[in-house]
Formats: structure tokens, sequence, C-alpha cells
């Protein structure tokens, strides 16, 4: 069933790239240059390949498409298993996409070990793509936890003044989740005999009972929410936002907190479908708070990188309402919020970098009225903005819009609550527009600040491109998900269903091992 | 045809944003003006040939949204409703494009300017040919941004990008009424489609809907909701407070965004969904209250400030406040002729109080105005004829339109129709009063300017009269000219489908039947109040100062804006801004953070302070490897000597 393992290369082909890149020798300067040249080159390559990828996939089909399976470690049953559905997909496209911006973005602002941090990228890209289209149960964990070294060595090497405290918190946080779900992993392997994601997605875990999915979901949920992050775990986030470099941040917020919301959609909802059905309601309620605290915090905030920190909290509060929601607008919602949000913060977070290349700042206060001497600046930052507020006719919208309307078919009282994000949203951004970009020009140095550069120019235009495609034609995107999720949804429900019809069946051990 | 009337101005914008600099300033007003008229003469056809070859359509452009039942599509709907919002769209839009021409002639930004004009037109323009709900809230939204780019176009102002972000901000709380009440309706009608909404309105007209536990007359609620969002864009009572200060813009976006066409949207928006309002009486109701009080208490703070913009602004205000009770008696036909007069005088005043600023060199307070009537008679006269309309003076255009208002709102005979009735006379005399307050106060008198405004004082350019000619034709003829169609005997057959009304509702009807004093009062309390004024600001100027003092309180109540700012002030910004603090400081910092991570922290303090000395984040991925590694090593050691099996963890969990 092997023609050819696209997937793989796919992973791998950053790491061969590293291993080309560690062997560059000679004076600093030249092995910065062939460094970042390398791992452009091979960046810009596997994003190609991710989109060769695209072209090539089955919108039509819900199941696992270029699957690739090798027997690892036969006799412990583990197996490599590779495969991309209509859920995977777009986070692989979206880290392919964004690991180029984050060297171009790099390209300066970068003074020191120029090689590690180029290779801490690549290798970086390798894992965060195996995480999205790993079907194996261990497997996925050593791609989603071996996430965290490079990005802890990104914020702790590269990183800014309180550079280590960040990362402990970071790496503290997500320790705390991580190694619950491995014991979450290693009892859901006992008790179902697999680790393969298919089956356990299907009919394997129904054998689970009741008591145990609530153990296993919690102890998944503690991972994925801390990745999310979800309130109250989120204080991990704006440091190690600040912290981080800008190129850093791009990643953090672009596909590393959508680790968490895939991790929902793989594990808790399709493999515990009672135990989400019992949480949903917690899930709301933090959601809620999420929504409505954040958006107050980002409110006072007066370091860019922080209010853009929170507002992603926020923001990520509609994706785990939407997909707690298990209604089709909620999930397409919440998956589509998570792609638009890639796209959204990461750029702010480079509009971000942007100025702070320039003002060596993130005091909001330390600017204003760029508008004059940034024009162009103004107007993709204006973009991406709008996005963030969520207007209509920017991919902001098209997300938050179904997650709510998603959301109102379970529950109206959430929806009540989470809608005030509408509301909510909008100030922090429009003031820090306004302090930023509007106004008087208070700061002499930042009025003589340079407009974007065609190096920025190559990052942000398309980007800001991107915003406005998707908000217009979301269908680019939702008719290629749709699929998948029905077939996610359908199998949820049949699943309670049939727990409930049958409560004498759920400790009768199924032996039977069926192929994918 | 349509596309293009639509498309036009989104490629004057495009083209005048992007090429600003290509094309320089003139080449950005010739294509938008261009694209504009072109648009307005389209639109003309496409009125002409929907209206009377009744020959309503709708053009599918594409897929929008597709997820389950929830469809979308981008679609241009074009109805007779569509039709006269249309041509009052574009018409006014060209107005004030070639206005604008000669207004910012001095402005460093004038191809920016014109390209957020065509943005906002076409905006406007995708909210009233909508055929889903959805992209009505694009428009809707869209409007609102082009209000927010254009009321902080000066944007070193600090007042400016403070009025800006107040206006987009309360929109956004009426935009949260709106999204619920979309939301409600596709759960009710399983659809956002206007025809597909409207068919089952009537056999849904009995529906509960659960909210918040509460049995809920299902379109009683969808109509509530929306009108949230109406009260938002049309700044009724309560989500007003953004328009006064919108006047920060340029006087050619008053004109256009806040007294013709945006602030029209929440009017737009109840008479499309009058198949639903016949059906939820309460809602009606609600909106006749809201209105009225709209009228009145707008009228009021109207009558009091010396901003000429501003005066106009609540003017405009307390208009809006007679189309919403117009719809609240299902007289939606009346609220939709009075819009469309109403975007041709009021248009007409704010570009008239343009050119006064104009002349005065950027002065707005009238206070500093007077005597000028002799130097610029045109715009005197473009003035005049303004307030006549606005007043309700026979065969001017408000005459026909406020006054079928007030006869439906007494010919509805119900409770609310009758206090709104009243309050609508009381709202006529104090519409009048403030009109010629503000006539004699910029015009008549003694010069109050400094000598070297007053040598500046000097008549408009061509280019900024001309269009004020087109406005003056509507506000004089409009009313006398469509008022058959809109309202009387062809008024069934004018409107088509697109405007539905119950046979009992039918006040419209009942209007050409009230007692003759119905009928004359308008005119004679407008005159009563023109007279007033004259005695209070010519013949005996003492006059508004004595009543100033006597009724001390209720001026400062009126002068003050009823206080709605100060409140909102206190009871929404401050404890947003205070919560915020609250919860970043207390809650992650203290709580979150003191008992988590740094909780832990300060414990392996030295431990971290000898890392931060190496200068080194590597050992913490040694410590994670290792933790992680030994954690999975225990795990396996445990299982393979079977200490956890299916039993054991049977047992462990309950």
């Amino acid at each position: 069933m092997i023609e050819f393992p696209l997937l793989s290369l796919l992973t791998f082909l950053p790491l061969i790239a590293v291993l080309f890149i560690i062997t560059i020798q000679g004076d600093e300067k030249t092995v910065a240059k062939n460094a970042r040249n390398a791992a452009l080159f091979a960046s810009m390559f596997t994003f190609g390949l991710s989109l060769f990828l695209l072209a090539r996939f089955n919108p039509m089909s819900p199941d696992f498409q270029f699957v690739e399976q090798i027997e690892w470690f036969p006799s412990l049953g583990l197996t490599y298993k590779m495969g991309v559905d209509g859920i995977s997909l777009f986070f692989v496209v979206l880290s392919a996409a964004l690991t180029p911006v984050c060297i171009i973005a790099s390209w300066k602002s970068i003074s020191k070990r120029f090689k590690e941090y180029m290779i801490a990228f690549l290798v970086l890209e390798s894992l965060m793509i195996g995480t999205f289209l790993a079907l194996d149960l261990f497997l996925f964990y050593i791609f989603f936890e071996a996430v965290l070294i490079p990005m802890f060595i990104i914020i702790g090497v590269w990183g800014g003044k309180r550079r280590v405290y960040a990362s402990y918190k970071f790496f503290l946080f997500t320790l705390l989740g991580s190694v619950l779900m491995l014991v979450g992993m290693i009892a859901l392997y006992i008790k179902t005999g697999t680790t393969d994601i298919v089956s356990l997605i299907g009919p394997k875990s129904e054998s689970l009972p009741y008591n145990m999915q609530i153990w296993l979901w919690l102890a998944f949920f503690a991972s994925f929410a801390v990745k999310m992050p979800m309130w109250p775990v989120h204080t991990w986030l704006p440091d190690a936002h600040v912290e981080a470099p800008t190129a850093g941040s791009v990643i953090l917020a672009g596909v590393l907190l959508k680790m968490g919301g895939y991790g929902f959609l793989r594990f808790s909802l399709p493999m515990f479908p009672e135990a989400s059905e019992f949480f949903q309601p917690m899930v709301f309620g933090l959601s809620i708070i999420a929504i409505v605290y954040t958006s107050l915090v980002a409110l006072v905030q007066d370091d860019m990188k922080k209010l853009i920190a929170y507002s992603s909290v926020a923001h990520m509060g509609y994706v785990t309402l939407g997909l707690f929601s298990m209604t089709e607008q909620g999930v397409q919602g919440g998956i589509f919020q998570m792609i638009s949000h890639g796209v959204v913060s990461a750029a702010l977070f480079l509009c971000v970098g942007v100025v702070y290349d320039r003002l060596h700042t993130r005091e909001i206060s330390r600017y204003g009225g760029l508008v004059k001497n940034m024009p162009h600046y103004a107007v993709v930052f204006m973009v991406f903005m709008l996005a963030s507020v969520g207007l209509p006719g920017t991919s902001g919208f098209v997300g938050e819009f179904l997650v709510l309307i998603g959301t109102y078919q379970v529950s109206v009282l959430t929806t009540l609550f989470a809608a005030t994000g509408l509301i909510l949203g909008a100030p922090y951004m429009l003031w820090l527009y306004r302090k930023v970009v509007f106004g008087a020009q208070i700061n002499k140095d930042a009025a003589k600040l340079k407009d974007i550069n065609n190096k920025e120019r190559v990052l942000l235009i398309p980007m800001a491109a991107m915003v406005i495609v998707l908000g217009v034609c979301p269908n680019l995107i939702l008719n290629v998900t749709g699929p998948s999720v029905v077939k996610l949804i359908s199998t949820y429900q049949l699943k309670i269903e049939k727990a409930a019809d049958q409560p004498s069946l759920l400790d009768e051990e199924k032996t039977e091992v069926s192929p994918s | 045809m349509i596309i293009w009337a639509i498309f036009l101005p989104l490629i004057g914008f495009l083209l005048s944003f992007f090429g600003g600099k290509a094309f320089g300033d003139r080449g950005a007003q010739i294509i938008t003006c261009t694209g504009l008229i072109s648009a307005a003469i389209l639109s003309w056809f496409i009125g002409y040939d929907v209206i009377f070859n009744h020959n309503p359509s709708v053009v599918f452009l594409g897929q929008w949204i597709s997820v389950g039942d929830f469809m979308v599509d981008w679609s241009l709907r074009v109805d007779q409703l569509t039709a006269v919002m249309l041509i009052v769209i574009t018409t006014v839009s060209a107005c004030v494009h070639v206005y604008s021409v000669g207004y910012m002639s001095h402005d460093a930004n004038q191809a920016r300017f014109m390209s957020y004009l065509s943005l906002f037109t076409f905006a406007m323009l995708m909210l009233v040919t909508a055929d889903n709900l959805i992209q009505l809230f694009f428009g809707w939204e869209g409007v609102g941004l082009a209000s927010y780019l254009l009321i902080g176009f000066w944007n070193t102002k600090d007042s400016a990008n403070r009025a800006a972000m107040k206006a987009f901000i309360v929109n956004r709380v009426g935009d949260f009424g709106l999204a619920l009440g979309i939301f409600t309706v596709f759960m009710v009608f399983g659809s956002v489609q206007f025809d597909e909404i409207f068919a089952q309105a009537a056999d849904l007209a009995s529906t509960n809907f659960n909210f918040l536990g509460f049995q809920v007359h299902a379109l009683t609620l969808s109509c509530l909701l929306l009108f949230v969002g109406a009260m938002g864009k049309s700044a009724q009572l309560g989500l007003h407070t953004w328009l006064p200060d919108a006047m920060e813009g340029p006087t050619p976006v008053s004109a256009l965004i806040h007294a013709a066409t945006m602030v029209t949207a929440g009017v737009f928006l109840v008479a499309r969904f009058s198949p639903l309002y016949e059906y939820a009486p309460i809602a009606l109701e609600v909106v006749t209250y809201v209105g009225a009080a709209t009228a009145i208490v707008a009228a009021t703070i109207g009558m009091t400030q010396f901003d000429i913009k501003r005066v106009i602004a609540y003017s405009t205000m307390s208009q809006l406040g007679y189309m919403f009770f117009a719809l609240g008696v299902s007289a939606y036909s009346a609220a939709m002729f009075h819009l469309m007069t109403h975007a041709f005088f009021k248009a007409l005043l704010f570009l008239g109080a343009g050119s006064v600023i104009h002349a005065m060199s950027d002065e707005q307070d009238m206070r500093n105005m007077g005597g000028i009537w002799k130097k610029i008679p045109m715009t005197y006269a473009l003035m005049w004829i303004g307030s006549l309309a606005l007043a309700g003076m026979p065969f001017f255009a408000g005459y026909y339109s406020k006054d079928l208002i007030l006869e439906s709102a007494f010919a509805d005979h119900s409770q609310q129709g009758m206090i709104a009735f009243w309050l609508g006379i009381a709202a006529a005399l104090l519409t009048a009063f403030y009109s010629w307050r503000l006539i004699f106060m910029t015009f008549h008198g003694k010069p109050r300017a400094s000598n070297k405004v007053m040598s500046h004082v000097h008549e408009s350019p061509q280019i900024m009269l001309i269009p004020l000619y087109v406005l003056a034709a509507g506000a004089i003829f409009a009313g006398y000219a469509a008022y058959e169609y809109f309202a009387g005997h062809h008024r069934a057959e004018f409107w088509g489908e697109s405007i539905k009304v119950l046979h009992d509702n039918d006040t419209i009807e009942a209007a050409h039947h009230v007692p003759w004093w119905v009928k004359k009062l308008p005119i004679g309390i407008g005159l009563l109040g023109i007279f007033s004024a004259y005695l209070c600001y010519i013949l005996w100027p003492k006059i508004a100062e004595v009543s100033k003092s006597i009724f001390k309180p209720i001026h400062a109540l009126f002068f003050n804006k009823w206080y709605f700012d100060n409140i909102y002030d206190t009871v929404f910004l401050k404890s947003a801004w205070g919560l915020g603090l609250f919860f970043w400081k207390r809650g992650d910092g203290t709580v979150i953070n003191g008992m988590g991570p740094d909780g832990i922290a300060s414990l392996s303090n030295k431990f971290s302070m000898k890392l931060k000395s190496a200068q080194s984040g590597y050992v913490f991925h040694y410590v994670f490897i290792m933790v992680i590694s030994v954690v999975a090593l225990i795990a396996w050691v445990l299982y393979r000597s079977g200490l956890i099996d299916t039993a054991f963890l049977g047992g462990m969990l309950p």
C-alpha cells in the first residue's frame, strides 16, 4: 500500500536539511549565510511539498489518506503509522507555511548562534508536522512532546531578558500536562491493546468503561488544555510570547497552540465521547471565562506582545467552545478559527516584530503616529487588526461566527456570554492600533522609523491576502475539512447512543483487532 | 448591470487606495467620482426596471460559507425595497463624492478620503442587496469599518480617533444583538436566506423558543434581537452616543454616512424583516416606544447644542426616531418614504453646514458665527430649503413623509401609537425651533467671528454647489413626486412582495382617513416652532438666556445630553478597565501564578539564579528529557512486572 512515503518525506525533510546544516563550517558570517539559505530552501521545499499534498488530497473522502504503516516494535504492538485526513491537513500546511516565514523574519534580527537557531526551527518544523500526521499513539506522543524541546531552546537562548523565567514556566506547565497524558496513553494501550489511532477512533475505544473514560479524558485534557491554552493554565503564554524572539512567537501562536485543539479533535472527542459529553459544561464554562476574562486583561496591557498573547487566549476560547459543542458548525468553526488564528496572530506578532526590530521596545506608549512615516505598515497591520476583531470579509469572522452559531444550538446561555466577545474583542485591538499607528507623533524616534522593507513585504502581504481570501471564500477550507468533521460527529453520536442503549456491554472485552 | 452598479465603487476604492500615488489626488477623484456617478445612473435604470417593470431578481455570485444546513451565498437581491435604497445611496453618494473634491481640496490625503467614501458605498450596497442575513451582516460591519475609518480620517487628532473607536465599539454592542438575532433566526427557521425565512413566518407565528429556560415567542425574540442591531446602527436611544461624536469626521462623511445612508440601515433592516415583524406585535410595540423616545430626546438635546454639526446630528437621530415609530405601527412604506426624503434634505443640510464651515475657516461653533447670509447667499438659500423640508413645511419633501408618519401613528389607534403621535408632534415643534435657531444663529444677527475670519468668508466653489443643487431638488420635489408610489394608491403595486403588511395592520390606509386636525396639526406646530425661534433669536435675543436660567435643571439635562455619556463612562468603561486590571494583577498574578509556577519557582530560586549566570537554557531540556524518560521507564517497568494491569486499573478507577 505504500507507494511513495510522501508524509514521511514531508516530516523528515527538514531534519535532512538539519544534517546538512550541521556540517557547515567556516567563519561566523559564512556559516550564518549558508545556514539560513539552506534552511530557507529546505523549508520552502517542504512548504511546496505540503501544497502538493494539498493538491493530491481527495477532499471528498472522510478517511485517512496517504497512510504509511511500518511495524516498529512488533512485539509491543507499536507501529510507525502516518496518515492525513481533512482535520489534520491544514495544520500540516500551516506548519509548513509558517516555518519559512519564521526563517525570513529572523534574517537579520538574530545575532548569535545563527546556525543553531536555524537547526532549532527546522527540527521544530519536522516535529510539528509529525505531530499532525502521526497515527500511532506513542508516535504522536514523541512528536507532541518533543516539540517542546526546540521551542524551549528558542525561548531560553534567543529570548529576551526574562527568558529563563519564561522558559521555565513554559516547561513547568506543559510538563505537568504531558506526564498525565503519558500515563493516560499507557492506560489506554493496556485497556485496548492497540496504539493505532485509527482503530482507537473507531470501534476500539468502545470497550472503555465510563469511569475510565472520565479519567482518561482528564489525563488528556491536562495536556491539551495547557497547550491551547485554556483558562486558568494560560499564564505561561504571555510570558513565553514576551520573551520569545519574533519568530518564536510566530510559531508558538501560529502552530503550537493549535496542537491542543488538534488533540481534542483527534483524541478526547472521538475516543472518549461520553466523557466529552459529561465535561461539556465545564469546557464551556472555561471557554467563556477565557473569552471574557482575557479580553478584559488584554485591555490593560502596555506591552504589545502581551496584549496579543492575551487576545490569543480569548480566541482559543472560541475554539474549545466550538469543538465541544459537537455540532457541525461548531467543530468546523473551531477548526477554521484555528487556521485563521494561525495566520492572523502569526502576522500580528510579525507586525510587532517589525517595529521591535527598529526601536527595540514593545511598550505601546513608545510609539504613536506611525501611519505618517510607515503608511504601508499601517495598512497591513490594519488588515490583521480587523481580522483579529472578526470583521466579516476577513478570516477571523468565519470561525467566530460558525462557532457561535454552532454553540447556540447546544446552549443559548453559553452563547450569550461567549458572544460578548464580539464586543470585548474590539476595544483592545482598536486601542492598540490607535496608540501605535494613529495619533500625534509624540515620540521623535518612533516618528523616524522607516516603512516596511521588501523582506517584510514578502511576508506580510501574502498573509494579508490570505486573510481576505479565506474571509471571502472560506469554503476553500471548509469543504475539505467537511467530510472528516461529519464523520467525526456521526461516530461520536453513534457511540453515545450505543453507550446509552447497551450499558451492560461496557465492561466486555473486545479481542478482535479490526484493520483500519 | 447590477453587478457593475455595486462593484464600480469597490473598483474605485481599490484603484484609488492602492494606486493613490500613481494616479495622484486628481486621478483618484476622477476614478471614484466616475465610478459613483456611473453607479448612480445604473441604479436609476435598475430601479425603473425593478419597480415599473415588476422585475425583482436575485443574482448569484458564489458560495460563501457552507457548513451542514448553514448555507450562505454571495448574491445580489434586487427587489423594490433594495431598488429604493440603491437609488438613494448611489445618488447621495455621488453628490457627496463630487462635493468632497471641493471640500477636501486643502487636505493632504485626498486620494485616501475618496477611496474610503467609495469603500463605504460598496459596503452599503452589499448591505442593501444582501439576500441573506450573513451578507447583510457583512455589509453591516463593512459600513461600520468605513465609518470608523472616516470618523478617524484626521488620525492625528486624538478626539477623532476616540470618536472613531467609540463608534465602532458602540456599534459592536448592537451587532451583538444582531448576531444573536441571526443565530435565533437560524435556529427557528433553519436558514438565513430571506425567502426561506419569510415563507415560513406565518407557519411559525406561534412557535416558542427556549431562551434561557423561558419559553419565548420565537418571532418576537428574533425581531427584538435584530432590533438591537438596528438600534446600534441607527443611533436609537441607548445606543446613540456614538453619533454626535462621529461629527469629528469631515463633513461630507457626516452627510453621507451619519445622515443619509448608514444610519438608516436599521430602518432598512426592520422594513426588510416586515414579514417577521408583522407576526411579532410585541416587538413592534417596543420599536414604536424606542423610536418615539428617541425622536423626542434627541430633539431636546439638539435644541441646546452649539456645534452646528452636532445640532444636525441630533436632528438626524430624532428623524430616525420618527422612522422607527413608523415601522413600529406597521407603516413600513411611510418609514421608507421618510428615509428617502430625509436622505436628500439631511444630506443637503449637512453639506450646507459644511459649506458654512468651509466659508468660516473651519469654525463649527454657532456662537462664533452670525451675520454672514449676505456673503454666502446660495448656501443660505440652500439651508432654508433643507430646513423647510426638515420642518415639514407644505410641498417640501418632509411635509409628505413626516406627516404621513404622524398620521399613521395616530391611525394605529393603539396606546403606543398615540404616545408616538404626541411625542412626534412635540418633537416636530422642537425640530422647527432648532432648525431656525441654527439658521438665525449662523446667518443672522451681528457677526461674532473675528475680523480675520469674516474677511475670508466666501461662497463655495461650483463643484461644491452643484451637488447641493441636486440634493435641493430632491428636498423640494422628492416628496411630491414619490408620494403616490410610496404611500398613495399605487403603493401595493410599487412595493410588490418586498414589504409585507397584514391586512389588519394597514395603518397607511387608515392614515388617509384621519380627522382633518391631525393632518393640519404638524404644519401649525412647525410654524409655531419657527416663530418661537424667530422670537428668541431675532426679535428678543434675551429670551433664550432668560428661559435658560428659569429652567436651569432641565436645560442642564438637555445640554449634557441626558448624561448618557457620563453614565456609560462610569458604568462600562471604568468598570471594564478596573476588572481587566483586577483579573490581570490578582487573577493571573496572585492566584494562578502565585499558587502555580511562581510558588514552585521561588522554591528553586537558587537553582534558576545559577542558570541565569550560566546564560544557557540548555540545561532545562536535559532535565526535561530526563523527567520524561524516567516517567516512561517507571510506567514501563510497572507494566512489565505486572503491577499495572487491566485489573489494577479497573480497580483503581472506580
